[in-house]
């Protein structure tokens, strides 16, 4: 079976270890971190990505402005978004989806939640 | 002429074909009509001997009556075995969502704990409990006391959501902050105004070896939390003894790394 791989882009230590962790449960997965928007645009330029989860609120660049960059590079293979944030208002997540993610999720989180979107993307890829 | 002739040939022949069709099929289905004639009339014949002879009529119907208990016997038993595994299925169903629940509550307690303890350093310490707050709790206002040792009152140390200058100080031993640091306990003060007045919705006193050193009280959550969940109520437990803890080792290593550098320095004098 393929790896796939996952990228978390958040500057909170916590939530990307509270991620990593729950990604444990799923098989033959490998979880890479960026701690900032412009981190986590350099490894997407540099690495295939299976999956990629966005904090919004990130210091250097923050979610949107990566989204945006992701989807406006035709020369990446485009991963599916899920983003992962405080910002829990209708028209945050009308602009995110807009903007290309494909699933809004609003902290505080449930990692049984996060799994179980990030396989239905996976396997959907 | 011949033309003529000839065509009405063809058509007399396809007619008698079609007659003879006709013929065969009527022969199949007055054969089949036969046979079941025929089988009728030996189940008639059957069910009239056994008719006739009552001892016969007897065992056939206390056969039939038996065969016809022993089938109900086995539907209620098969019925019964059915809803005993729908009810163990739906056991294991919520027993399933309980774990997995239980799961979610465990990896948010692991990681706060260890991130907590993951630096010496006081600003680093507080911004973990912050980190905590804001993305495993959902709070949106609020601010971490520590114990001011002179004046006994809690200053604000480390705050989100809003200017210093709105969050109030607290004495020890008054007001909500005061009860949670006497009970050792998270304390959820009444009449709470929801859009982060001066009373907290929550105090979660920082308590060392029965000694407070702080408290961090929740002015506000985000937009889209509905209260406290149990998972809330377990990381305020965590969060008063593990980030006490991180709190307290933190000011004892700033505390022991300034005594070094004092005495690295006298050394070096003493050397010079």
């Amino acid at each position: 079976m393929e790896e796939k791989r996952i990228l978390i882009v958040e500057d909170s230590p916590t939530m990307r270890q509270l991620c990593a962790f729950a990604f444990r449960s799923l098989k033959n997965v490998k979880v890479v971190e960026a701690m900032d928007g412009m981190d986590g645009l350099r490894k997407i330029s540099s690495d295939h990505f299976d999956l990629v989860l966005i904090d919004i609120n990130m210091p250097v660049m923050d979610g949107l402005k990566l989204i945006r960059m992701i989807r406006e590079d035709e020369t990446l293979v485009q991963p599916p978004i899920v983003v992962i944030t405080t910002e829990g208002s209708s028209e945050d997540r009308a602009r995110a989806l807009a903007l290309g993610a494909n699933e809004y999720l609003t902290k505080p989180i449930q990692a049984n939640r996060v799994v179980s979107v990030a396989r239905e993307l996976l396997d959907k890829g | 002429m011949n033309d003529e002739t000839e065509s009405e040939r063809i058509r007399g022949e396809e007619v008698l074909a079609l007659f003879a069709r006709g013929a065969e099929f009527t022969a199949e289905l007055l054969q089949e009509n036969e046979r079941l004639r025929r089988e009728l009339m030996h189940f008639r014949d059957e069910q009239s001997t056994v008719a006739q002879n009552p001892v016969e009529w007897e065992k056939l119907r206390v056969e039939l009556v038996n065969r016809i208990e022993s089938i109900e016997a086995e539907y209620v038993s098969v019925r019964e075995r059915l809803e005993q595994v729908e009810a163990e299925n739906s056991h294991f169903a919520e027993r399933y969502i309980e774990i997995e629940e239980e799961n979610n509550n465990l990896a948010n307690l692991y990681v706060a704990s260890y991130q907590l303890h993951t630096s010496l350093e006081l600003d680093e310490v507080l911004g973990i409990v912050k980190e905590i707050a804001i993305n495993l709790i959902g709070a949106a206002t609020f601010a971490i006391y520590t114990v001011d040792d002179p004046s006994s009152e809690l200053g604000v140390v480390a705050w989100e959501g809003d200017d210093i200058g709105r969050f109030p100080r607290f004495e020890i031993g008054v007001g909500p902050m005061g009860e949670a640091l006497r009970r050792e306990e998270s304390v959820f003060p009444d009449d709470v105004e929801q859009d982060g007045g001066d009373i907290p919705l929550v105090c979660i006193p920082l308590v060392v070896q029965g000694n407070p050193i702080g408290g961090i009280a929740i002015f506000s959550l985000l937009d889209h939390k509905d209260g406290f969940s149990d998972l809330d109520r377990e990381l305020f437990s965590l969060l008063g003894g593990h980030a006490a803890t991180a709190i307290f080792a933190s000011r004892l290593y700033a505390m022991s790394e300034r005594k070094l550098n004092t005495i690295q320095g006298f050394i070096d004098l003493l050397a010079d």
